[in-house]
């Protein structure tokens, strides 16, 4: 018990921050950001796989992140009948073109010798295969784009359940990952960091510019949900009984019942928008919680001894027969699965799917802050790194608001520099975040709650 | 006289705004790869301090202005050049002096470096945002073009015109003669010839007497000079804006992988083979072949390789390419 002392510890101070938030700001926004906190966890994670437990540096985390969201739109909008119409069939040749290439490039590398003619033949049918899916998919994307382009003008997605996309964003996340693995992998760590980062930027470009594809920057909205809407909630009886029984002390003070109606009212819609986040909350909870277990359970199993190995003395893991190369592909892929299922859950919280707000600041660097700060290979040091700078991002506007406020007292209301510091709040988030991270990596390395190895 | 038009569309279109713009890579790719190669770690804060110098500048050409002093037909801000690379060097020497030799001292890896260099970048944004704000500023005044287009037709009788900035050539020339400076520093003076040393081998280096001190020191004064200048060039050619800056760190990462990182030629290279590649792949081509080609075979198309939206995917797929076949970049840089 006395090894989770300081675990226990760190998750009830970050606990009460959040109650304290329901109690000072609002419940609602207590939960919004706790399911911030919940997907940011799932994120860190999936990066801690990587990192903590691999030595894997990814700066790519967008990448995957975006592509999670992609499998959103791809698996629970319903399809567009008419833009499969117009252009289905030459989207499909195309995919039929991208595997022939693939097989025939696999094809010239196996039988050919390595030698000049392979390279040119490789580029050609690189440059032939390019052409032919230019020639095929661009009166297609034409068209399927001019399908009521203010409404769809996309292929739409296959019209299943919302929460089987988190699956298919993983695997989604994990394909991708499996492509930059094999080519970036054998990359010394910053190069990898600088690749990885790029590989990302070229995917998000990809999703943000073929419309054809989930409509781009033009954005998605309105994407299925697994939890009920607010608006049936407040017009369904059991969920007005239920409010009414929780709050009965407080309706029985009122007396004209025109004016209770009204506070029930308002308080139904309250209610109703809290019971959604709740189900999400308890959604994004149940996903922590199974991947904690396996995390953990694979940590100190042979399998997380051997990686730990590797990360620690690569050349004396190999020298005992380990497949160095093949243990980093598998465990960069585990890892990407992971952040693309954070994605898919993310862009289901929001109900929209927005390409361009994908940035590496917001999904590369914040979620390296919070592997580095929760604690590297260390799953509860994850979750709570996740929980914990989500919070400073989200609360650094208020917090530095406050201290302006206290420190400018004196000044009067007019003054210029008082003026600027207040408009300029926004901005103290990053400053906040970045002497959070330089401080950690000064004086606690390995984070808030550093690893723990278990001997046996 | 139409391949004479068809050459200036080319030069017009492609070829004068990729030289700016590979200028202007190319500066800040030297930047990172002197960090790397002598101080050994991927600076991520690259992007933000190129920005911290342009936004001394920036601020500098506002007072300048107030003051009514300027600088003739050239643009103000390269008066503020020496006080805003003062600003840039004072702030680097902080940073290293609180926050990278602590790391350098402990010989931590790279990678611990590299994140450190996130931890800077945050804080750098966020002065620059607190100071500045995140808004778009144009800080260009003096004047605007050397060649207009109508002046061109006017004065060659061709059917295309040339237009010519200031600021093109302002880039051009002013990276020239920085980068020949810098080169002739590093090869021919001691000081320079003892970077060398030291980002060749730290321990031979420091057997024979020179003194790191002074090396990181100088390094530091030389990135500041060039991310300052490479900061104020893109803004005067562009405009200044935070978010942007940081975002042309990807490019300019691409341009030093691509030329060898560690090696500074190289870097001055690959600043140029991202440029052009951006810029010859995205350009419609139709007007080019409208001269050259005879009338029945014009084309009817845009003649496009890729949309412009791919500017940066370009780079980055450039990038990719080179790390799979020669993952030390086409002008051999360090080992990996």
């Amino acid at each position: 018990m006395k090894q989770y002392s300081n675990v226990i510890a760190a998750y009830s101070i970050m606990v009460i921050l959040i109650i304290l938030v329901g109690i000072f700001q609002s419940w609602s926004i207590a939960l919004t950001i706790l399911n911030y906190c919940l997907i940011s966890a799932v994120m860190t994670m999936g990066a801690n796989i990587q990192w903590g437990y691999a030595g894997l540096i990814n700066f790519g985390i967008m990448g995957y992140t975006a592509l999670g969201g992609l499998a959103v739109v791809l698996v629970s909008v319903a399809p567009v009948e008419e833009a499969w119409k117009v252009g289905g069939l030459n989207m499909m040749i195309c995919i039929v073109v991208i595997v022939a290439m693939v097989v025939s490039i696999k094809y010239t590398l196996k039988k050919v010798h390595k030698s000049k003619k392979r390279n040119y033949l490789i580029a050609g049918i690189i440059v032939v295969g390019l052409l032919l899916l230019r020639f095929i998919s661009a009166p297609a994307i034409e068209s399927i784009e001019s399908v009521e382009p203010a409404k769809t003008g996309f292929l739409g997605g296959l019209g299943m359940p919302v929460l089987f996309s988190w699956l298919v964003g993983g695997l989604f996340a994990g394909g991708l990952a499996y492509i930059i693995g094999k080519i970036a992998l054998g990359l010394r760590a910053d190069y990898l960091a600088i690749a990885t980062l790029l590989i990302a930027e070229i995917v998000v470009s990809i999703i943000k510019h073929e419309e054809w594809l989930a409509r781009g920057v033009k954005n998605v909205i309105g994407l299925k949900r697994p939890a009920p809407y607010e608006i049936d909630l407040q017009t369904s009886p059991w969920f007005i009984n239920l409010v009414e029984k929780i709050h009965s002390s407080k309706l029985k003070l009122i007396n004209s019942v025109s004016e209770k109606q009204d506070v029930l009212n308002q308080l139904v819609i309250d209610a109703s928008s809290i019971y959604v986040k709740l189900c999400f909350a308890g959604m994004f909870l149940t996903v922590v919680i199974i991947l904690l277990i396996v995390t953990q359970k694979a940590l100190y199993s042979p399998w997380g001894r051997k990686m730990r190995a590797i990360r620690d003395n690569e050349v004396a893991a190999s020298a005992m027969g380990k497949n160095v190369v093949k243990e980093h592909l598998l465990i960069f892929i585990l890892g990407s699965a992971v952040v693309g299922i954070a994605g898919a859950m993310m862009v289901t919280n929001d109900g929209l799917f927005t390409p361009g707000s994908y940035r590496p600041m917001r999904y590369t660097f914040v979620i390296w802050v919070m592997v580095i700060v929760g604690g590297t290979g260390n799953n509860f040091g994850a979750i709570l790194g996740g929980f914990f700078v989500w919070f400073l991002w989200v609360q650094a506007a208020p917090i530095a608001l406050f201290f302006i406020n206290i420190l400018t007292a004196h000044l009067p209301e007019t003054n210029e520099i008082k003026i600027h510091l207040i408009n300029s709040a926004p901005y103290f988030r990053f400053l906040l975040i970045g002497i959070g991270l330089l401080l950690i990596m000064r004086y606690r390395p390995r984070g808030i709650l550093p690893e723990k190895i278990i001997k046996q | 006289m139409d391949l004479l038009n068809a050459i200036i569309v080319l030069l017009n279109y492609t070829v004068i705004p990729a030289l700016t713009y590979g200028s202007q890579l190319a500066l800040g790719a030297i930047f990172v790869t002197l960090i790397y190669g002598i101080l050994r770690f991927a600076n991520f804060a690259t992007g933000d301090m190129m920005s911290f110098g342009t936004m001394f500048a920036v601020l500098l050409t506002y007072y300048f202005q107030s003051l009514g002093i300027s600088f003739g037909i050239l643009p103000t801000a390269l008066l503020t050049i020496p006080f805003a690379i003062f600003m840039m060097i004072l702030y680097m020497l902080t940073i290293d002096k609180f926050v990278f030799s602590y790391y350098r001292i402990k010989k931590s890896p790279p990678v611990q470096l590299a994140m450190v260099s996130v931890g800077v970048m945050f804080v750098t944004q966020a002065i620059i945002r607190i100071i500045i704000g995140p808004s778009d500023r144009r800080f260009l005044d003096g004047e605007k073009f050397i060649l207009k287009a109508t002046e061109f037709k006017e004065m060659f009788g061709f059917n295309e015109g040339l237009t010519i900035k200031s600021t093109q050539v302002l880039t051009i020339v002013v990276t020239v003669m920085v980068v020949s400076i810098m080169f002739w520093f590093l090869n021919k003076t001691k000081t320079g010839t003892s970077m060398r040393a030291y980002s060749d081998n730290e321990d031979l280096a420091l057997l024979s007497g020179i003194d790191p001190k002074k090396v990181v020191l100088i390094t530091w004064v030389i990135a500041g000079v060039l991310a300052t200048i490479g900061g104020i060039l893109y803004g005067l050619d562009k405009s200044y804006r935070p978010f942007v800056y940081f975002n042309n760190m990807l490019p300019i990462f691409a341009a030093a992988i691509v030329g060898g990182i560690g090696n500074p030629y190289g870097a001055f290279l690959g600043g140029y083979v991202i440029a052009f590649a951006e810029i010859f792949l995205t350009y419609a081509y139709k007007r080019f072949f409208i001269y050259l080609l005879p009338e029945s075979l014009e084309p009817n198309s845009m003649i496009q390789l890729l949309s412009t939206d791919y500017k940066f995917a370009i780079s980055f797929s450039i990038l990719v390419i080179v790390l799979l076949f020669r993952p030390s970049g086409i002008f051999e840089g360090k080992k990996l």
